[in-house]
């Protein structure tokens, strides 16, 4: 007897251990069942339930001036759906009163003279307070305030070439920047449209690296791994037996999660099918690299299983997801780097909602490869081939 | 079953091609423990090898030293003509080993797990080999069965069939048949018997003294140290332990339980009674030095109801002496 030598023999024992981990993943239902039902659930909890755009917020009112500037500014503010005018203020005092009460989230102040000032070209500011002890909840409102206003402006021609000017001007100032994006890609501020991409990448994450992270450990704690380690494989041909099949279950999930998102929340695909189901391989692969890492350096599935969430808690928290990449200091963005969730979410929102094409996602593309090489580097060096 | 290899272990020079297991001077050291200590043992091609020695003894971390799952701290030797230290991929593709601990996969079939063993070794054709071994081994009805619903007997059935499928030189068993009864050891052991036959060696290891008997060569082993090895009949001999057998006649059972608890006491604190065992209504009464074990039972050879005759220490009365020489030394 000889154990085949070359690529046949390389092909042939991964086979064999695709064969044996894909038969292992049907037995387990219960597992099975879980890794079809955490996708399905956790993006009907997360699109219908968290709503990160609440509307029709609780506002104040505190008008020095009743002209047809306030009245349309007004009604644009209302019209946005985010605010809806509860109290009408008669003094600063009691506006910022009602604020600190939490009776209403925002209160708006136009000052006296408004429309004249407007007219001469003045830029007259509109103070809006927010309540931002929950920023989330007032920051879309806030993010979709200046820009309705001003539209608002020169749909009611109250300025002409004035008006545009002042948009202009707005158009280079930091915040006016942030808006005009905004509106352009998600022009409801649909928070739906944003999150089902990100959940597609965080399920990603949770599921594969969980899955492959016992991998290893559950061989060991068995005490599969010494009749495994007897036989004449090489760590790198267990490494690929063990990723294969999951790939395949990543794949099912990436396909139930964009399909619901689809039906149930509508979202855009701008972009290229061909794209996204490459990126998305790719972004699978990864994170089942980065699971097999933790199953090799993990003495048991309860450390590998704490290793995986020590991993998702700060690609939850800093690729993007929850909070915006670019509003973090420049140490969790460099973090953020690190992880490929923040890679695949630019990629995923660039293809789906701004039909981003390849070249646009060389750079997320190739971070994201790197990762994934990293990881099954650190895999096959740390895996024990011996029982030492 | 009784055939013996006539030349005892470790004499006169052999052709690498006659040797399947040759080591020496091999150590292992877990920690501040020694595992292993200064091993050297050869197996030759065809025979079956007993491994014998108390738990904790060495027995497990030498197999796995022997197929190259563990790196001993020093030594050298071959497996199959190839470098342990060096080859220890190679020396895989070549053997057989059977754990321990039942480590195939308990939520595959048997069929499944020997179509996975095949696939492995890169058997042609591995769902008919597999189909294959399941007739050889008498488990063609279970073959859909989950290995991990087998009883003990069919799963170490399973793990042996395992083990052969692809046709290995050489088998190393560990503990193979702890657990089984004694009618599928028997079945185990026909086996054992007709794979030599066919050329392979086997090293196994147990604490059985009848299935120590049914080696051909032994080794016995405790706190990592070989402390004899050859035939039965050769280290029984070499021993120089000399025994009697003393049997209780002509007694009610309670009567004479209490004569060889008495007996038992008394000899054990005689001088030159190095080992006193009892057997149902008789009593084993072992000593190295044959004069002084005579003097010590002379004043009870005239007691009634007692009857003495000289004997052969059994394999377990050795056994159990050089284990207590070696715990005095230390």
């Amino acid at each position: 007897m000889t154990a085949r030598t070359g690529v046949a023999g390389f092909l042939g024992r991964v086979t064999a251990m695709i064969v044996k981990e894909y038969i292992q993943l049907t037995r387990d239902r219960v597992t099975f069942a879980t890794m079809i039902m955490i996708p399905l659930l956790q993006l009907v909890l997360f699109g219908y339930a968290i709503n990160t755009t609440p509307r029709h917020l609780p506002t104040a009112v505190f008008s020095h001036e009743n002209s047809d500037v306030s009245r349309a500014i007004l009604a644009a503010l209302r019209n946005t759906a985010f605010f809806s005018f509860v109290r009408e203020a008669q003094s600063v005092e009691e506006a910022e009163h009602l604020v600190r009460a939490g009776e209403v989230l925002f209160f708006v102040e136009i000052p006296a003279g408004f429309e004249r000032s407007l007219r001469r070209g003045d830029r007259p500011q509109i103070l809006v307070a927010a309540d931002a002890t929950d920023p989330v909840g007032t920051g879309n409102a806030l993010a979709a305030l200046s820009g309705v206003v001003a539209s608002a402006l020169v749909r009611e021609r109250f300025v002409g070439a004035i008006a545009e000017e002042a948009q202009g001007r707005e158009a280079t100032s930091q915040d006016a920047f942030e808006i005009v994006q905004h509106r352009r890609y998600n022009p409801a501020g649909t928070s739906q449209l944003n999150i089902v991409p990100g959940l597609l990448g965080t399920i990603l994450t949770m599921t594969m690296l969980i899955f492959t992270a016992l991998s290893v450990t559950r061989e060991i704690e068995r005490g599969t791994m010494e009749s495994l380690l007897a036989m004449p494989i090489h760590p790198v041909e267990i490494m690929l037996g063990k990723i294969v099949p999951y790939v395949m279950v990543g794949i099912l999930q990436a396909v139930l999660i964009l399909g619901a998102g689809i039906i149930l929340f509508a979202v855009p695909v701008e972009g290229s099918v061909a794209v996204l189901s490459a990126a998305t391989l790719l972004f699978i692969t990864a994170n089942l690299s980065i699971g097999y890492t933790f199953s090799t350096l993990a003495q048991n599935q309860l450390q590998a299983v704490q290793m995986s969430f020590m991993f998702f808690l700060p690609s939850i928290l800093l690729s993007g997801f929850m909070f915006p990449f670019s509003g973090m200091p420049q140490w969790a963005q460099w973090i953020g780097e690190g992880l490929p969730l923040t890679h695949y979410l630019r990629m995923v929102r660039g293809i789906l909602l701004k039909g981003s094409g390849l070249s646009d996602l060389v750079r997320d593309g190739a971070a994201l490869f790197g990762l994934m090489l990293l990881a099954m580097g650190i895999a096959v060096a740390r895996f024990r081939q011996t029982l030492d | 079953m009784s055939e013996r290899a006539a030349a005892p272990a470790g004499t006169g020079e052999r052709s690498a091609a006659d040797v399947a297991i040759a080591v020496e001077g091999l150590s292992k050291r877990f920690g501040a423990n020694l595992v292993v200590d200064d091993l050297t043992m050869t197996v030759r091609r065809g025979q079956i090898y007993g491994f014998l020695g108390p738990n904790g003894s060495g027995k497990t971390t030498t197999i796995r030293m022997l197929c190259g799952l563990l790196t001993p701290d020093a030594g050298r030797g071959t497996c199959l003509g190839m470098d342990i230290l060096t080859q220890g991929r190679e020396i895989r593709a070549h053997v057989g080993y059977m754990t321990q601990r039942f480590s195939l996969y308990q939520d595959l079939s048997v069929k499944e797990n020997l179509e996975f063993v095949a696939r492995l070794y890169g058997v042609p054709k591995p769902e008919a080999a597999a189909q294959a071994a399941l007739e050889r081994l008498g488990l063609k009805g279970r073959g859909r069965q989950l290995a991990g619903e087998l009883s003990g007997g069919w799963k170490q059935r399973l793990a042996l069939g395992a083990c052969i499928l692809p046709g290995p030189d050489l088998l190393l068993l560990d503990e193979p048949t702890a657990g089984v009864d004694p009618q599928a050891r028997r079945e185990f052991w026909a086996q054992i018997h007709a794979l030599a036959a066919e050329g392979l060696t086997v090293l196994v290891s147990t604490h059985y003294m009848d299935e120590a008997e049914r080696c051909h060569e032994i080794a016995y082993i405790a706190y990592g140290r070989l402390l004899a090895q050859g035939t039965v009949a050769n280290v029984i001999a070499a021993s120089g332990l000399h025994t009697y057998t003393v049997d209780v006649k002509g007694e009610g059972p309670r009567e004479a339980s209490q004569r060889i608890t008495d007996l038992s006491q008394k000899l054990s604190a005689a001088l030159g009674v190095d080992m006193v065992a009892p057997f149902g209504t008789s009593l084993h009464i072992s000593g190295r030095d044959a004069a002084a074990l005579e003097a010590a039972i002379a004043p009870f050879r005239g007691e009634p109801h007692l009857v003495w005759r000289k004997d052969e220490p059994t394999l377990e009365d050795v056994f159990i002496d050089l284990m207590r020489g070696k715990d005095a030394r230390r």
